[in-house]
């Protein structure tokens, strides 16, 4: 649902049926919620049993990168020697994206239920939920389901009494955006510095602790339960666009909309009609001009752009985008561009985690151009230069911050050239002080 | 600052036994490090120099390596603040919407001038902080622990009194 | 760990065949292609942060870095051949100047720095970072131990860091703070006083860390560097002295996997201070009644000639386990027909050996000299006292470099006729019939044998003072003058002749010896018969 609006009947309420609702937050509300039903069915199935299901329905990792869950679990060891582990990645820190916080202050036993069939399936008896040190509230909400769980058997050592023993924890993060990248995920909960690792080695084979590991997003992990319920079938018919997106996306639209929120879509969605129906449009007497649709990493839309959109991996990607987490900013003729992009510029410098030289360097300096040029003493080749340095901060790093910052950046100098060119032409009041 | 002399160790009695329980969820007692760090926050208010070597030699790491992880994390605080920890968020989504106002009202109700310091009767401080994850309720403010959603400049008024 | 499997590949065109396992960056190594870089280090942990090192791997979609990136059989890499690279490259450079000082007039690692050569080599001639932007600035640090750090130049390539926590063991560096307020941090309450600390300054690949010692005492381009073998313990690291104007001033280690992989200890470091002694002997001197003179070397020679021909029966040799192997034999042939006693003495540090951890078989020993096993395999034996009891009985006394501490003149006086061999003359050796001035292992070429059997050659650095000549080269010239061969011509020859007469030495010559030396032991029978 649109929370917190009302639902909006072009909905498809899967994963936010029950937002809003207190009572579903407690274990005894979940059960009668139909809650736990998918767990025990799936620890009454082999492992490889559930990992198919899930494959089949074509469910992708809902944290950004939209790999397929069930071939990420499918990687691995199917011989158990060592321990395995699942990580939560409930770090939600994307800017634009707050739908993963929805889940856990709502349904937190949903995720608990997730998690567990997910370990489960890939044999592991630990799960760390990885919740970012900010959301205190979703972190006690979580915390006292978890204690429910354990008080009802749900967890330990013999899940629900199945004999596989299921341990989930808490881990709570201190303030840093990076550690939502999934190895860097991994060092922050094993007392590190989040540091994203190169790769080769992948988690699969030596994640946390060295062992096998899975990272999955909360949205990605929720989604089993429905899955295992309802079947992979049912998953795949949610596609109203491509076959390769499937089942139902929470958008987390926010900025210039007149009711910003999380809208449950099914893959496919239009973008035009989630922003003018759903989201009740723009505020009074202002039109659209842009769209960040995942999250602020992303390259952003114009207009037209947007409202040609598909909301799904391939349609997004057609557009000339990601769809990433599904936090859409939208930005109406009211919007500074210039003084947005070094807003998100800024955002990635101050969570660069340093290790890569283009990225430590590179996004302090995107900032500084664009301040310069938002204090009137820009000039055209600025823009330029802004391109080129987002060029050598692109595909060069360990992890994907650097691109992260260049990717909007170049998007909008590209598709906003005009508001840049203002700045820089006197055509408009300096917007901040050269520093 | 002569922090020795005045410093509690944090690992002593209910909070030791509460950190050997964390202990348990890991293979290693590094991993612990964040856990502890928040114990010591919570106790303190903030993580001193003193307070790292402790939780170094509890979790059989150096002052050096706890102080790298320290400096990583933003929300562990390296210095003293006030009693009411303020962080407005004004990234992209929230700064479309009015955040910095937001801050603005927080600084001028607070007394504390500018950001990053604490106001003269040691009560608030308040700073800027990075996404905050509620997108969709600007502007969310979180002071202390406390996750406030929908702050406008003005509703400030009315939030600081309850943190009086 | 790599197999003996070889796999071949092609770097810029060129192609080359290595063991299984190797990255592309020592492969490109060995195709003669250096991929700069500046995070990677061979004696390190990879961490794949600095991203210079970005190659074109054909079919791979994006840049890779060869630090990190096994070679593949048929690989094509393309490190100077490919625009890509280069234009990552020249980022790298451009994105590390911006917070970078140019401060090289006043850089001690200015001429040996890898940023600046590879700025000058392939970076761009101007920068598009607006002069109106600050720098990064952070006040200079004393680290403790030699160590200073200079934040603003630091590139955060944590070589250092890695040093200290998976070589050196002991995790007294970080990195502090995030992004580009990143530094490298200490905790307030530690120093870098580890024994072995000091490399973090040779692995810096810029000016950061600086050793106090050697702060602005030579531009890099002013120095000489010569091969040698530390004199600091029996452990035989290899080295270069690097000299300015006839003085050595830095010991840096040379690598030798072996011996010392990269590094080298602290004490180590400090052995250039005796190297520069200004006290030395630069003329022989014969005695002339209670006073002793100076004189030619064929005045010097003759004399010591007839004191050895004129004795018979006991002769002591107290010798300096930091002399070379060569002159420790020459003296030993120079003395046979006596009853020789040959005794040295060596220091033992109290505290024992200083391991470093990450690298097995690598310590600084607590014996401090470095040539224990040359001179043991010779038949000297650790013995002083009962060397020094010996003179009383003895009919000829000789001295090799040991400063003679402890031993009384009234002793010396009341022995036989002493010959004194040495670079500085202690009060105590006056009453030497002759004295003859020897250079310093700065100063000749020569041998040691560290303590596990290896013998290492090291090469002469700067002249001797004066008319010091090689121990090798004086008792050479000592035998000839005894009418037991010719001169000697070279040290070369000096080792050839112990070779010839030492089956322990058997088969090696310089040549074979070459720069990283040969473990007597792990020879071969044909080895040392051929």
């Amino acid at each position: 649902m649109g929370y917190p609006h009302e639902p909006h009947e072009r909905e498809t309420v899967v994963l936010s049926e029950h937002f809003g609702d207190p009572a579903a937050r407690t274990y005894d509300g979940w059960v009668d919620r139909g809650g736990y039903r998918a767990l025990e069915k799936a620890l009454g199935m082999e492992p490889q049993a559930v990992i198919d299901e899930v494959k089949a329905s074509g469910l992708r990792g809902r944290g950004g990168a939209g790999f397929p869950a069930g071939v990420k679990w499918d990687f691995m060891p199917k011989q158990k020697t060592r321990p395995h582990y699942l990580c939560c990645n409930a770090d939600e820190s994307e800017p634009g994206t707050f739908k993963d916080r929805e889940i856990m202050r709502w349904t937190p036993h949903a995720l608990i239920e997730g998690c567990a069939i997910a370990a489960h399936a890939i044999r592991a008896e630990v799960v760390y939920v990885y919740i970012r040190g900010e959301f205190t509230e979703a972190i006690a909400v979580m915390q006292h389901a978890l204690d429910e769980a354990y008080t009802k058997g749900v967890l330990g050592r013999s899940a629900m009494g199945s004999g596989t023993s299921i341990d989930i924890f808490i881990h709570r993060g201190a303030g840093a955006y990076i550690c939502g990248e999934e190895t860097a995920l991994m060092n922050s909960i094993e007392g590190k510095r989040g540091n994203p690792r190169i790769r080769p080695p992948f988690p699969a084979a030596f994640g946390v602790f060295g062992m096998p590991t899975t990272i999955n997003n909360v949205e990605t992990l929720t989604s089993v339960l429905h899955i295992i319920n309802r079947g992979a079938e049912w998953y795949k018919s949610l596609s109203l666009s491509n076959p390769k997106s499937t089942g139902t996306k929470l958008m987390s639209v926010c900025g210039h909309v007149a009711k910003p929120g999380n809208y449950e879509i099914t893959m496919g969605f239009p973008m035009k009609e989630l922003i003018y129906d759903l989201c009740g449009g723009m505020r009074p007497g202002r039109t659209l001009k842009a769209v960040i649709p995942g999250g602020s990493s992303v390259p952003v839309l114009n207009r037209e752009e947007a409202e040609n959109c598909v909301l799904d991996y391939e349609g997004c990607v057609a557009a000339g985008t990601m769809l990433g987490s599904g936090g859409m900013i939208v930005f109406d003729d009211s919007a500074d561009m210039v003084y947005q992009m070094m807003r998100i510029a800024k955002f990635y410098a101050h969570e660069s985690c340093a290790q890569c030289t283009q990225c430590r360097e590179g996004t302090a300096w995107m900032v500084r151009i664009l301040q310069k040029i938002l204090s009137g003493r820009g000039a055209i080749g600025d823009l330029d230069l802004l391109l080129d340095v987002g060029e050598m901060m692109t595909g060069k790093t360990i992890c994907v911050l650097s691109d992260s910052c260049a990717a909007p950046v170049g998007s909008a100098v590209r598709k906003f050239r005009g508001e840049f060119e203002a700045y820089i032409k006197g055509a408009r009041q300096p917007a901040v002080a050269l520093v | 600052m002569h922090e020795a002399s005045t410093h509690e160790s944090v690992f002593t009695g209910k909070r030791r036994a509460r950190l050997d329980e964390i202990m348990k969820r890991y293979p290693t007692k590094q991993a612990a490090l964040l856990p502890a760090l928040w114990m010591v926050q919570e106790a303190q208010g903030w993580v001193s120099d003193v307070a790292m070597a402790e939780v170094a030699e509890v979790l059989e790491l150096t002052p050096a390596y706890v102080k790298g992880v320290v400096t990583f994390y933003t929300m562990y605080h390296q210095h003293p603040v006030g009693t009411y920890f303020i962080q407005v968020c004004t990234t992209t989504p929230c700064n479309l919407c009015g955040a910095e106002g937001v801050t603005e009202a927080f600084l001028r109700h607070t007394g504390c001038g500018e950001l990053g310091s604490t106001s003269e009767d040691g009560k608030y401080t308040v700073i800027e902080v990075e996404c905050l994850g509620a997108c969709g309720f600007p502007t969310p403010v979180l002071i202390n622990d406390d996750f406030i959603e929908n702050v406008t400049p003005e509703t400030v008024a009315d939030i600081l009194e309850r943190y009086g | 760990m790599a197999d003996r499997e070889g796999v071949t590949l092609t770097v810029d065109g060129m192609e080359v065949t290595v063991p299984k396992g190797t990255t592309v960056l020592e492969a490109a190594k060995q195709a003669g292609v250096l991929i700069p870089h500046y995070c990677y280090h061979p004696g390190l942990p990879v961490a794949g942060v600095c991203r210079m090192c970005l190659v074109e791997i054909e079919g791979v979609p994006k840049l890779q870095i060869g630090c990190a990136t096994p070679v593949a059989p048929g690989q094509t890499v393309r490190v100077n051949d490919s625009a890509e690279a280069r234009n990552a490259r020249q980022g790298v450079l451009e994105f590390l100047l911006i917070n970078h000082p140019l401060d090289c007039p006043i850089c001690d690692q200015a001429g040996e720095c890898e940023l600046q050569n590879y700025v000058f080599q392939e970076g761009r001639s101007r920068t598009r970072y607006s002069p109106t932007y600050p720098k990064r600035f952070n006040p200079v640090e004393d680290f403790g131990g030699d160590v200073l750090y200079v934040p603003n130049r630091c590139i955060l390539c944590t070589r250092c860091v890695r040093f200290m926590d998976h070589v050196a063991g002991e995790h007294v560096l970080n990195v502090s703070e995030r992004g580009d307020r990143a530094f490298i941090g200490i905790h307030p309450d530690r120093q870098l006083d580890h024994p072995w600390a000091g490399n973090v300054v040779d692995l810096c690949p810029v000016g950061s860390l600086l050793s106090k010692d050697f702060l602005h005492k030579a531009r890099a381009w002013e120095l000489d560097h010569a091969p040698s073998v530390c004199t600091g313990c029996s452990q035989g690291c290899n080295v270069n002295l690097d000299t300015r104007a006839h003085s050595v001033v830095r010991v840096r280690p040379r690598p030798n996997a072996e011996v010392n992989s990269h590094f080298m200890c602290d004490h180590g470091r400090h052995t250039h201070r005796a190297m520069n002694r200004g006290d030395r002997i630069e003329a022989p001197l014969v005695a002339d009644g209670d006073t002793l003179v100076a004189a030619d070397w064929d005045h010097a020679l003759a004399r010591a000639a007839e004191i050895i021909t004129g004795s018979s029966g006991s002769a002591v040799a107290l010798v300096s386990a930091s002399m070379s192997t060569e002159a420790l034999h020459l003296l030993k042939v120079v003395l046979e027909g006596f009853d020789v006693t040959g005794a040295f003495r060596v220091e033992r540090a109290e505290g024992g050996e200083e391991p470093l951890a990450g690298v097995p078989g690598l310590a600084l020993r607590s014996e401090r000299a470095p040539n224990v096993a040359g001179a043991t395999m010779l038949g000297y034996e650790e013995a002083y006292d009962r060397g020094v009891e010996a003179i009383r009985h003895a009919a000829l006394v000789v001295v090799l470099g040991e400063d003679l501490d402890g031993v009384s003149p009234d002793l010396l006086q009341g022995g036989g006729n002493l010959i004194y061999l040495g670079a500085a003359l202690p009060e105590v050796a006056r009453s030497a019939r002759v004295v003859l001035p020897v250079t310093t292992v700065a100063e000749e070429d020569g041998s040691f044998v560290s303590r596990d059997g290896r013998v290492q050659r090291y090469f002469q650095a700067k002249p001797g003072p004066g008319m010091a000549r090689p121990s090798w080269w004086v008792l050479g010239e000592l035998l000839a003058e005894l009418g037991r061969g010719e001169p000697l011509a070279s040290a070369a020859e000096a080792f050839d002749h112990l070779a010839s007469a030492e089956t322990a030495f058997g088969g090696l010559s310089y040549e074979r010896l070459d720069l990283k030396g040969i473990r007597l032991e792990q020879r071969t029978a044909a080895e040392v018969t051929a």
